[in-house]
C-alpha cells in the first residue's frame, strides 16, 4: 500500500544574481552574446590571474538571506571545489562550504492544512561554469566561457517538504521574494533559477529518514512535480519488493518522464574543498546588514496588504497579481495612468495569463507597456472599440507592444455608430435566418442571442451588441419589415 | 666607463645625467651574456633585438623627460613565472611551452612605469618547486661563483643573472625561500617583502598564501629602491594591502644603535655547516660593534615549520596547478582517447617529477578523511609559528641567522634525496608561514670560496628595520673587506 509512505523532500536551488558584472571579474553577465565575448583572463582561468569579489554579489546574497529570515554570518569564506571538467576554466569552482554567508532561515508556504514553515539550511555564494557544445559528429567539443563566473547563490532547504506541491509552493515563494528584491529574474526557462530535488520515502509516522536520491536536470515546475511523483513511486516500488534505495544522483529525462542514475555513492567525487587562498575572508559589518535591511523593497505580504487598502481588489486578484513582481509592476504602473484597478486586474488575470500559458512564457517576458494597456482600457471605456475588438488588439500588443490607439485608427477597427449601416446589417441577418426569426416570434427568447451573434459577425465585431439587440427587437416586432 | 660595474641606482643616475643611454646598458648586458650565458644559463628567454627596441623606446622617453625616476633605463631580468605581455612565460615547465600571456604582472607593470627595461625571462625550478633550479624543463642554471655548483632555487636564474652581471637587478618570487636562498648561494641581495606588499597579479601561483614577489639586487640600496617601485596596493589582488610606509630608501641609514637582534639557537645548531655558522657569528659581531645587541634565544616550533610548510604549499599547489590541463593553453598530449585520457596524458607528459610529487602530496592532504589530520593541522601549526614570531618580536627588532644550513651544493646532488632538499629550507620557510619580511645579504665565503648568506627576518611591515640593519652591515663590511660585490 503506497499510502503508508511519507515523501521527504529537500531542495537545492541555484539562483543567478542580477549583477551587471561577474562575481570575480568585470565581465558582463548579459545573457546570450557570441561565444567567449564576455570573458577576460580572470574568468578564463589564465595563469597568474586572481579573483576579486564583486561586492554587489554579497549585497544581493545578504538581501535574500534577510528576506528568508536567515542568520547572516559576520565572517565567511570562499572555498575551492576541485574537479576537472572543461566548462570550469580553473578546474575548481569557487564556492562556500565551511563558512557560508547565511544559515538557519525559513520561508512560509501555504498548504491545504494552513501555513507551514520550510527551513533553509544555508545560502552560499558561488560562480557558474561555462557551457559546452558537443559536435554532433563527435569529433570535438567547444566551450563558451560567457557564463563562467556569473554569480550564483545556492539555497539549501531543510528536508521539510512532504509533497511535490509543497516543493513548488516553496520554490514559488523563493522566486517571488527574490524577484521582489531585484536580486534575480528567476527565469527557470533561461536557467537563472534551477532546482535539484533530494527525495526519500519512509513509513508514515517514522522519524528516521530513508535513503535519499538527488535528482538533477529539472527545468520547470512541471518537471519537478513529475519527477517527485516518479521518484517517490520508484523508491516505494524498490522498498516494497524488498530492495533498498541507493544513495545516488539521478538525472531526470523530461521527454521519457523517467530518471537515470548519474553517479552512485561509490564513485562520488572527492572535491577536496579547502579555503581559497586568493580571496580574503569576507567580514560583514552590522552597518552593512542594517543598510541592506533598511533598503529592502516592499515584499509580497506588505504589497498584498497595500493592494487591499488602496485598490480594494478581491483577494483572488491580489494573490495572482502579486505572485509575480513584474506583473505587479505592470499593474501598478497601469493603474497610475488609468485609475481603473479592477479593469487592469481583469486584463492581467484574464488575457495576459492566458497568453503566457498558451505561449509557454514567463511573466518576466511580458513586453507591452503600461501606457498601451491603459490606452486600450480607455478605448473600451470610451466605447471607441468593443471588447471583442479589444481582445484582438491586445493579442498584438502582447506580441509586439503596438500602440492600440494608432493601430485601431489605422486598421479601421472603431465601433460602427452609423445607424443606417447597423439597420442594413440587421435586416440582412433577419432575411437570411428565417428559422431563428420564427423561433423568436414563437416566444423563444434565446433565438435573439443567435441573431445578435450573426449580426456582430457580419460587422466583424465592430458594433455595440446592445444597440444591435435593440435594433433587432424593433425590427422583429414591427410586422412591416418583412 | 665600465657600465657593468655599476649598481642599478648608479646606472640610473648615469642614464638620467646623460652619461650612458638605456641602449648602451642593454647592449652591455647582452655582450656579457654572449660570453657567459653558455656557462651560466640564467635565462630561458632573452631576445636581444626586442630588448634593444624596448631600451630605445625608454631612452626616447627619458630624453623627453617623461621618465625622471630611479630605474629609468635600467635593464631588468624577470623570473619566468611572472607574466610578461607578449613574451613567452613558461614557469620552466614543458606544460607552458609556447604560452604567451596577453597581460603583464602588476609588478612588471610597476617596473615599466618606472622605466626599467625588460631583458628577458630567467630560469627557475619548474613552477617554483625546488631549491636548486635543476627541476627546470629548460636545462640547469649554474652558480656563477662556481659552475660545478647550483645557484639555489627556485629563483636561481634571477640570482645567477645578478651575480654574473647579466642584468642590473632581477625579480624573483619567494614561497619558502626562493628569493633569499639563491641570493645567498650566489652572493647577492634578495628580499621577500611582507605578504601583500607586492601584488601577486600575474605571478603564476605556486602556493597563493605564501607566494610573494621581491627583488634580487647587487646591494641593499638597489634592493630598497626596487622594492619601493614594486610595492603597491592592487585592486586586482585581494590579498594585496595598502601601505603608506613604502619609502624604503629612507631606511638606508648606517646606524643600528639600540637595535635588538635575536639569533634562534636552532638556527646555529645541528646540521649547520661550521663555515656558515662562523660567518653568521662574524656578522653578529659586526652588527654588535655598530651598536646593536645580539643574543641567542629559543624560537619555538622551528622543527614543525617544514612539515607544515610542505603540507600547505603542496595543498595549494595541487589546486593552483589544476588549470594546466591541456585544454585552453600550454602543452597537450599528441594522442589521447577521450577527455579523461587527454587530461591524464597531457599532465603526465607536461609536468616534471618534482611538480607531480607535490601535486600528489597536496591532493592527498586535502582528500576526504585526511583534510583534518594534515591540512587543518598544518594551518594550526602555521598560526602557532606566527605566534612564536610575535613573541620573539616582542623582545627583538630583528631575527638573524643563516639563509641555509650550507653553501650551494654541487650540481646533481640535491634531487637524489628530495627530503634532504626540503629540510634545507628550514631557515627560510618560517617567514613565509608567518607572512614576514626577510632579507638575505652576502656575509663572506666558506672554505671553498662559495658565498654565505646572512638572513635577517623582521616583523610584518618592518622592512625599514631590515633594510637599515642590512645596509649598516653591508657598508661596515665594505669598510673592512673592500667591495663585497666583485666576483
Amino acid at each position: 500500500m503506497p499510502g503508508q509512505y511519507e515523501t521527504v523532500i529537500g531542495l537545492e536551488v541555484h539562483v543567478e544574481l542580477a549583477t551587471r558584472t561577474k562575481i570575480f571579474c568585470g565581465c558582463s553577465t548579459a545573457f546570450g552574446g557570441k561565444p567567449n565575448t564576455h570573458t577576460c583572463p580572470v574568468c578564463t582561468g589564465m595563469p597568474g590571474t586572481l579573483p576579486v569579489l564583486n561586492r554587489q554579489v554579497l549585497n544581493y546574497a545578504i538581501a535574500v538571506g534577510l528576506a528568508t529570515h536567515c542568520e547572516i554570518a559576520r565572517y565567511c569564506k570562499f572555498d575551492r571545489k576541485n574537479y576537472f571538467y572543461p566548462d570550469n576554466p580553473q578546474n575548481y569552482q569557487i564556492s562556500q562550504l565551511y563558512l557560508p554567508l547565511c544559515r538557519n532561515g525559513y520561508v512560509d508556504i501555504e498548504t491545504t492544512e494552513g501555513t507551514k514553515k520550510i527551513g533553509i539550511h544555508e545560502i552560499h555564494m558561488e560562480e557558474d561554469a561555462g557551457k559546452l557544445f558537443h559536435d554532433e559528429q563527435g569529433s570535438c567539443s567547444l566551450v563558451d566561457y560567457n557564463r563562467a563566473g556569473v554569480p550564483l547563490i545556492e539555497i539549501v532547504s531543510e528536508p521539510d517538504m512532504r509533497s511535490g506541491e509543497e516543493a513548488i509552493a516553496f520554490l514559488e515563494n523563493l522566486r517571488t521574494t527574490i524577484q521582489y528584491l531585484g536580486a534575480s529574474d528567476c527565469k527557470m526557462n533561461e536557467g537563472s533559477m534551477r532546482a535539484d530535488v533530494n527525495l526519500s520515502v519512509r513509513e508514515a509516522g517514522s522519524n528516521v529518514y530513508g535513503t535519499r536520491t538527488e535528482m538533477k536536470n529539472l527545468n520547470s515546475f512541471h518537471a519537478i512535480l513529475r519527477a517527485v511523483e516518479g521518484e517517490r513511486a520508484r523508491q516505494i516500488a524498490l522498498l516494497e519488493s524488498g530492495q533498498s534505495v541507493e544513495l545516488e544522483t539521478r538525472r531526470w529525462d523530461e521527454d521519457r518522464a523517467t530518471s537515470f542514475p548519474m553517479r552512485s555513492k561509490e564513485d562520488a567525487k572527492d572535491y577536496r574543498y579547502f579555503p581559497d587562498p586568493d580571496l580574503m575572508p569576507v567580514r560583514v559589518s552590522d552597518e552593512l546588514i542594517e543598510k541592506i535591511q533598511k533598503s529592502q523593497p516592499e515584499l509580497r505580504p506588505e504589497k498584498k496588504a497595500r493592494y487591499q487598502r488602496e485598490f480594494r481588489l478581491p483577494d483572488y486578484d491580489i494573490d495572482i497579481i502579486t505572485g509575480f513582481k513584474h506583473l505587479a509592476d505592470i499593474f501598478e504602473e497601469t493603474v497610475a495612468i488609468c485609475r481603473q484597478p479592477k479593469k487592469v486586474s481583469n486584463w492581467l488575470m484574464g488575457e495576459t495569463l492566458r497568453l503566457l500559458k498558451e505561449k509557454d512564457m514567463d511573466s518576466e517576458d511580458i513586453c507591452f507597456s503600461p501606457e498601451h494597456l491603459a490606452g486600450l482600457i480607455d478605448l473600451v471605456e470610451r466605447k471607441v472599440i468593443t471588447s471583442t475588438v479589444a481582445k484582438e488588439v491586445f493579442e498584438l500588443m502582447f506580441e509586439k507592444d503596438i500602440d492600440p490607439e494608432q493601430y485601431v485608427e489605422a486598421s479601421g477597427l472603431k465601433t460602427v455608430r452609423d445607424e443606417n449601416a447597423l439597420q442594413k446589417a440587421v435586416e440582412e441577418v433577419i432575411a437570411s435566418n428565417p428559422q431563428s426569426v420564427e423561433d423568436y416570434r414563437n416566444g423563444k427568447e434565446k433565438a435573439i442571442g443567435f441573431l445578435v451573434g450573426q449580426t456582430m459577425k457580419a460587422m466583424k465585431g465592430q458594433a455595440d451588441p446592445v444597440r444591435i439587440k435593440e435594433i433587432l427587437r424593433i425590427c422583429l416586432t414591427s410586422a412591416n419589415v418583412l | 666607463m665600465n657600465i657593468l660595474s655599476m649598481t642599478a641606482v648608479e646606472l640610473s643616475r648615469a642614464i638620467l645625467a646623460g652619461r650612458v643611454t638605456a641602449v648602451d646598458a642593454m647592449e652591455a648586458v647582452f655582450d656579457r651574456m654572449e660570453s657567459l650565458e653558455e656557462k651560466v644559463h640564467a635565462y630561458i628567454t632573452a631576445d636581444r633585438e626586442a630588448a634593444i627596441r624596448r631600451a630605445q623606446a625608454v631612452q626616447e622617453r627619458i630624453e623627453r623627460k617623461e621618465l625622471t625616476g630611479l630605474l629609468a633605463g635600467v635593464p631588468v631580468a624577470v623570473k619566468d613565472n611572472i607574466c610578461t605581455e607578449g613574451i613567452l612565460t613558461t614557469c620552466a615547465s614543458k606544460m607552458l611551452s609556447g604560452f604567451v600571456p596577453a597581460y603583464s604582472a602588476e609588478a612588471v607593470y610597476n617596473l615599466e612605469k618606472a622605466g626599467a627595461v625588460l631583458i628577458g625571462k630567467t630560469n627557475m625550478d619548474e613552477f617554483a618547486m625546488g631549491s636548486t633550479t635543476e627541476t627546470s624543463a629548460y636545462g640547469v642554471t649554474k652558480n656563477p661563483r662556481n659552475y660545478d655548483h647550483v645557484p639555489g632555487g627556485s629563483s636561481g636564474g634571477s640570482a645567477a643573472a645578478v651575480a654574473a652581471k647579466e642584468c642590473f637587478f632581477a625579480l624573483g618570487s619567494d614561497t619558502g625561500g626562493s628569493i633569499r636562498q639563491p641570493a645567498g648561494f650566489c652572493g647577492v641581495v634578495g628580499m621577500k617583502p611582507t605578504y601583500g606588499t607586492v601584488s601577486r597579479y600575474g605571478l603564476v601561483a605556486y602556493a597563493s598564501s605564501l607566494d610573494q614577489i621581491g627583488p634580487l639586487t647587487q646591494d641593499v640600496t638597489d634592493c630598497a629602491t626596487v622594492l619601493e617601485i614594486l610595492a603597491s596596493q592592487d585592486a586586482k589582488d585581494s590579498t594585496s594591502i595598502s601601505r603608506d610606509d613604502t619609502d624604503f630608501s629612507t631606511a638606508l641609514v648606517k646606524d643600528v644603535t639600540g637595535m635588538r637582534i635575536g639569533i634562534p639557537r636552532d638556527y646555529l645548531g645541528n646540521g649547520v655547516d661550521s663555515d656558515v655558522r662562523n660567518r653568521i657569528l662574524a656578522a653578529a659581531d659586526v652588527l654588535q660593534k655598530k651598536g646593536a645587541t645580539v643574543e641567542e634565544f629559543d624560537l619555538k616550533l622551528v622543527e614543525y615549520a617544514i612539515p607544515a610548510y610542505y603540507t600547505i604549499a603542496s595543498a595549494e599547489a595541487s589546486s593552483n596547478l589544476e588549470r594546466f590541463d591541456g585544454i585552453k593553453y600550454g602543452y597537450r598530449a599528441k594522442d589521447y582517447d577521450g577527455l579523461h585520457n587527454l587530461y591524464k596524458k597531457s599532465r603526465s607528459e607536461g609536468f616534471g617529477a618534482e611538480v607531480k610529487r607535490r601535486i600528489m602530496l597536496g591532493a592527498f592532504v586535502l582528500s576526504s578523511g585526511y583534510y583534518d589530520a594534515y591540512y587543518l593541522k598544518a594551518l594550526k601549526v602555521k598560526a602557532l609559528v606566527k605566534k612564536a614570531f610575535d613573541d620573539a618580536f616582542s623582545r627583538y627588532d630583528l631575527i638573524m641567522g643563516p639563509v641555509a644550513p650550507t653553501t650551494a651544493p654541487k650540481l646533481g646532488e640535491s634531487l637524489r634525496d628530495p627530503l634532504k632538499m626540503y629540510l634545507s629550507d628550514i631557515y627560510t620557510i618560517s617567514a613565509n608561514l608567518a607572512g614576514l619580511p626577510a632579507i638575505c645579504v652576502p656575509c663572506g665565503e666558506d672554505s671553498k670560496g662559495l658565498p654565505v648568506g646572512l638572513q635577517l627576518i623582521g616583523d610584518c611591515f618592518q622592512e625599514k628595520k631590515l633594510l637599515r640593519a642590512a645596509y649598516t652591515y653591508e657598508q661596515s663590511r665594505k669598510e673592512t673587506c673592500g667591495d663585497a660585490r666583485a666576483i
